[in-house]
């Protein structure tokens, strides 16, 4: 359901949102009391550890489990004869990934499990499950594996929008645009034609998976886990497991990271399982290799851009052709790179094709702005490298071709009210955009967009006696959300911010909450807060109306107090929330708002990067010099954590554009499941990040939000490398700019 | 095997444990004394969230083994504050939001206390050199170098 | 697996002497605690000898510096006469990894461990630092360089270890230094390092000279080659190009995900040009 909210937007003075309170856990962050997935135990735990495959493709032909069974301290063992059939598609893969069936489709798949009294004596069992493995042909290249020949991971799962004869590793194909592209083309006055590549990266959470889950034989489990959604781990484990929903309790613990890696599950119906056979509760932690080796890596891609610019700098025609490979099962988000790589233009001749292909590789998640990054790295290097070109200011190009209000977007709708301009006008006039360079310095820029997701949203508002109002919703917090759900409730309230508590409840409070994903908290559950707090003041207004003995619609909420809505209501002095709530009782009972909403009119968010870099002509390193976010936030509720998700995305599209990437063996085995090898940034790698919010409001949401967390790692991957091209003179079309690659490129220029 | 007993001082408070060879102090912390304020990220000393120190000496609990701080003294996130009054650090990190979803933070806490402790003034880039060992995926780093450098000139001003 | 720890050299020696399974020396940990976690490592005892206080020294020896096994990278960079003498070593041992494990890492350690991206071994082998073995017949002194056989490999007998490494009185006018490439600004294995050691002249030319390479190789390289083209000379452009050159002639690296042997072989020049700078400017010489 659309909410009608042209009331109140944006003119309003805000007293709360806006400002910068702390954040209700942070005493407990600082202090190492909060509870993360693996800092939970119960009497009587189990440890759980997983066995997995290490070959990149094999048939499963047995797995005898009997010596794992008898030793001594081993209370469970699972594999995947333990689980029923699943009929949902989606879900029946999550269940293959889970937990193997008959054959293992990449290094680190999931084959069996054990729980055991201790780590040593899981170790140890698993030595002794005995896996007969048929080996099989692998691939882990997007291109290899749409090769006819290619060695193929499952049978008939292409769907009918790929054309006959393709290779079955192939799933779907989805198309995007408008207008006539050889028609375009043919009035540019320089076609650019490059195929662009990006390995697959991780979104590098520090806290690795765990979860502690405990059921029992009359079928009611309680599970303790560290998610994006404890709704979503709720639905799907007890679809795996045959469960009702209603009897499976799951609680988020406080969450370290997920950035979209945390939106799925890996080892919570295992450990149920487990648990359930074991008749114990059994904890389970995966270790850094298994995260990186059998978690959800974004996909690595192919990408053939044509684009056609005139020589003052207008885009003819721009066609992108993306090939993703997603893991071992369907689901790339190559329909969100095909739909979001134009976005940010208004052009008058746009395609896109996607291809989504399934390799020998962990099963991708999503991973902030799922395919956004990569599409926009191909389209915004091809519009540098023609801007450049023909001695045009790249800001002035982004400008000339900007989609505003209006614009027919590239993938579809009409865009309502948009910061994407106001992002380049504010960069070209900041001081970033004029300083000097020195020798080997390069300073490049790039747009960025993200679409902003509403999604299923709960949230009920209680007021206690002594007039403290608790806030309780389903989504876990994982940037200071809690912190902005107070201070919008306090703001509609007219109450003061510490008066207000957020927690997040587990699943038996609420019915259902779409996971804490596309930048959607904010918005929506936000959304919620304002209208279970508008919900709460009437229900006020009707207890103070029946006080004073006068009609409900006479009185109105002004400065968190009931008051009589004009000289001839009543002469009555404010009846403030406290008092409100001290009396609830005797006039009616606890007084509560409560709102539930499949959230729509979530404001699309948009992006300027720009950062100078400097390369080493000896050594192709490069070295992040500075770096300025320009990015319209439509209204920021708290600006510590809108300038955060500024910086985190910036700062991990930085890491992909420099040195993240999955290395893969020519046995299909990852060569780099650490931090050692797999390489995030460091701090001193780094600059300060400087930021710059835009406020252009969402028509969409009372307070005007857009989401933020996402669209802040979408430029980033081409701003850098554009940034690199200035400063070394090459342009790299070819993810990460690893020095090896950088001076190559030099060197043969 | 028998376990081996080890006795020791965890954040000025006397302490004893029993542990296996191989167990690590990072293991004994979370397991056998339940302070998980350490965590562990990646259990090959790169990360620096299991950071703690040793008779003074910062290292990653990870690599260091239980049996290994016989008589030594141990000092965790947990003994950072004292009961109610949070060290400076802390305080800061609240005040300049240099945390998200804090699991980095405790490491990241006991390193830069260690760096205060030898240089009271430091560069931000010798705060970000020391503090290269403790990774953090959601800031960027920024506005946890901002609230060090803050710390570390109030605790200028008051020494 | 038993864990042991001695409080003298001969009550260590004597734990190694009778263990009949894998036996490993706990030092730093910095190593072997990844590889028992890892399960690379199953030894039957650990023997941890950093209850032995005679390791935990560094002394004046000769003009030089005897440096015990048990001494950490952080606690030589706190030592300022150490550092004046020998920054080149000291500045090699405490770029590896983090301050974390630069409170743990030890020069025995990463000496023994034998890996060929070690950071402190091109640099002690530039140094001419010695190793003080002992066993059971006593105590022998080896040179670095003769300790690594080959990748994770070393020369000690089973029931030996190092007590500690010297390194010699430096000459006047001489000086070290360590330079090693890696992708980010911390916390990377060494994709190439290279230590050089000058010495200078009355006149400033170059009197002696010693470079060793690490991760171009199976074990650390000594290049005489480029120490010779360099001896003799003022350190010019024309020297110096034949001494990257030399360097780079010697790298026999291979690719992998750290780097590709071209990428190497080039960077192995660059490099060791601009350690040879570093190490002529702080013994003396004009800056380039």
């Amino acid at each position: 359901m659309a909410l009608d909210s042209k009331q109140d937007t944006n003119k309003r003075d805000f007293k709360i949102v806006g400002t910068r309170p702390p954040r209700p856990d942070g005493i407990d962050k600082v202090t190492g009391r909060a509870r993360y997935g693996a800092d939970m135990s119960a009497p009587g735990m189990l440890v759980g550890l997983v066995l997995r495959s290490p070959h990149a493709h094999a048939r499963i032909k047995s797995i005898d489990t009997s010596r794992a069974e008898a030793l001594t301290g081993v209370h469970a063992v699972v594999t995947r004869a333990d689980f029923g059939d699943v009929e949902d598609g989606a879900t029946a893969d999550t269940l293959d990934n889970c937990m193997a069936g008959a054959k293992a489709l990449y290094d680190g798949h999931a084959v069996a499990a054990v729980a055991a009294t201790s780590d040593a004596v899981a170790k140890q069992a698993l030595k002794l499950i005995e896996v007969e493995y048929e080996p099989l042909p692998h691939v882990t290249d997007v291109d290899e594996a749409m090769a006819p020949g290619a060695p193929v991971l499952h049978e008939g799962r292409t769907n009918e929008t790929v054309p006959q004869g393709m290779s079955a590793n192939v799933i779907s194909r989805c198309q995007f645009g408008h207008g006539d592209i050889e028609a375009g083309l043919a009035k540019a006055d320089r076609v650019l034609e490059r195929t662009y590549r990006t390995e697959a990266t991780h979104q590098g959470y520090i806290e690795p998976h765990a979860c502690l889950a405990s059921m029992g034989s009359d079928g009611q489990a309680d599970l303790w886990c560290c998610t994006q959604g404890h709704y979503m781990v709720r639905n799907t484990c007890a679809a795996i497991l045959g469960l009702e929903q209603g009897k499976l309790r799951v609680t988020a613990s406080e969450i370290g990271g997920g950035f979209g890696g945390k939106t799925t599950v890996f080892l919570e119906p295992v450990a149920l399982m487990l648990s359930k056979k074991a008749g114990r509760p059994v904890k389970m932690v995966m270790t850094r290799s298994e995260v990186l080796r059998a978690t959800g890596p974004t996909a690595s891609s192919s990408i053939d851009v044509r684009i056609g610019m005139t020589k003052d700098g207008r885009i003819t025609a721009g066609f992108a052709e993306l090939r993703y490979q997603g893991g071992a099962y369907p689901g790339s988000p190559v329909d969100m790179g095909a739909m979001s790589a134009f976005a940010p233009y208004d052009l008058e001749n746009v395609r896109t094709i996607g291809w989504d292909v399934v390799t020998n590789r962990p099963r991708q998640a999503a991973y902030r702005a799922p395919g956004a990054p990569i599409a926009a790295f191909a389209v915004e290097s091809a519009i540098d490298e023609l801007a450049k070109g023909f001695g045009l200011d790249p800001l002035e190009v982004r400008l000339k071709n900007a989609a505003r209000e209006g614009t027919r977007a590239s993938y579809g709708p009409t865009y309502r009210a948009i910061g994407l301009e106001a992002t380049l006008r504010t960069a070209k006039d900041h001081p970033h955009w004029t300083a000097p360079l020195g020798p080997n310095q390069g300073r490049g820029v790039a747009c960025g967009f993200w679409f902003n997701f509403g999604g299923d949203t709960c949230v009920s508002l209680n007021i206690t006696p002594d007039g403290t109002v608790t806030l309780t919703e389903g989504n876990p917090d994982i940037g200071g959300s809690r912190a902005s759900m107070s201070m919008m409730a306090a703001e509609e309230l007219g109450i003061p911010y510490d008066k207000v508590r957020t927690v997040i409840a587990d699943t038996g409070s609420l019915g259902q909450n779409e996971v804490t994903d596309g930048s959607r908290v904010t918005f929506a559950v936000g959304l919620a807060t304002i209208e279970a707090a508008r919900a709460a003041k009437r229900e006020m207004c009707r207890r103070a109306a029946k006080v004073w003995g006068i009609d409900e619609d006479a009185v109105v909420w002004e400065d968190g107090a009931a008051k009589p809505s004009g000289p001839n209501a009543g002469e009555f002095p404010p009846m403030k929330l406290e008092e409100i709530a001290a009396i609830a009782s005797n006039t009616g009972g606890p007084i509560a708002g409560h709102f539930e909403v499949n959230a729509e009119g979530a404001g699309v968010s948009f992006a300027t990067h720009m950062v100078d870099t400097e390369v080493d002509p000896e050594t192709g390193a490069v070295k992040v010099l500075r770096y300025t976010v320009f990015q319209d936030a439509g209204k920021a509720v708290h600006p510590d954590y809108v300038e955060g998700q500024f910086q985190g995305g910036a700062a991990q599209g930085i890491g992909w554009a420099l040195n993240e990437e999955y290395v893969y063996g020519e046995d299909g085995t990852l060569q780099n499941p650490g931090f050692l090898d797999y390489r995030i940034p460091v701090a001193s790698d780094l600059p300060m990040i400087d930021t710059v919010i835009l406020e252009i409001p969402n028509p969409g949401h009372p307070y005007g939000v857009r989401g933020v967390g996402e669209t802040s790692i979408v430029p980033p991957l081409a701003a850098v490398a554009n940034s690199v091209s200035d400063a070394s003179g090459v342009r790299l079309a070819d993810l990460p700019l690893s020095p090896p690659k950088v001076l190559a490129a030099i060197r043969s220029r | 095997m028998s376990k081996i007993h080890v006795t020791t001082t965890i954040n000025g408070d006397p302490a004893e444990f029993l542990c296996e060879a191989g167990d690590s102090l990072l293991d004994v912390l979370r397991d056998r004394l339940s302070l998980t304020g350490s965590k562990e990220g990646c259990g090959t000393g790169d990360c620096g969230a299991c950071s703690v120190t040793v008779d003074g000496r910062l290292v990653c609990s990870c690599l260091v083994l239980g049996a290994e701080v016989e008589g030594r003294s141990v000092e965790t996130i947990e003994g950072m504050a004292e009961g109610e009054t949070l060290h400076p650090l802390q305080r800061k990190f609240i005040e300049h939001a240099a945390l998200q979803c804090g699991i980095c933070t405790p490491g990241i806490l006991v390193a830069a206390r260690s760096l205060l402790e030898r240089n009271p003034d430091p560069t931000e880039e010798e705060v970000r050199y020391w503090l290269a060992g403790n990774l953090c995926r959601c800031t960027g780093y920024d506005k946890i170098i901002r609230a060090v450098l803050a710390a570390a000139a109030e605790m200028r001003e008051a020494s | 697996m038993q864990y042991l720890s001695p409080t003298t050299i001969e009550e260590a020696v004597r734990y190694l002497a009778a263990q009949t399974g894998d036996c490993r020396i706990l030092a730093g940990g910095t190593d072997l605690l990844v590889q028992l976690r890892s399960g690379l490592a199953e030894p039957e005892s650990i023997v941890d000898i950093k209850r032995i206080d005679d390791l935990h020294q560094i002394s004046r020896e000769d003009g030089g510096w005897r440096i015990g096994a048990a001494v950490s990278g952080a606690e030589m960079g706190e030592h300022a006469a150490l550092v004046a003498d020998w920054p080149g070593v000291v500045e090699a041992v405490n770029l590896i990894g983090s301050t974390q494990i630069q409170g743990r890492a030890t020069l025995a350690g990463n000496l023994c461990n034998a890996s060929p991206s070690a950071d402190s071994v091109p640099a002690m082998v530039a140094a001419r630092a010695v190793a003080r073995v002992v066993g059971p017949d006593g105590a022998r002194d080896v040179p670095v360089i003769d300790i690594p056989t080959g990748p994770g490999k070393n020369a000690l007998a089973r029931d030996e270890f190092i007590a500690s490494i010297f390194l010699p009185a430096r000459p006047e006018r001489s000086a070290d230094a360590y330079l090693r490439f890696i992708p980010r600004t911390e916390m990377d294995i060494a994709v190439v390092g290279c230590g050089v050691f000058l010495k200078l002249g009355k006149d400033g030319t170059c009197a002696d000279a010693r470079v060793a390479l690490g991760a171009v190789a199976p074990k650390v390289l000594l290049v005489e080659d480029a120490a010779r083209a360099l001896i003799g000379t003022s350190l010019d452009d024309a020297a110096l190009d034949a001494f990257s050159a030399a360097c780079s002639a010697a790298a026999k690296p291979i690719s992998d995900k750290r780097g590709t042997a071209e990428f190497r072989v080039h960077v192995t020049g660059v490099l060791a040009r601009r350690a040879a700078l570093i190490a002529k400017n702080r013994a003396g010489g004009a800056a380039q």
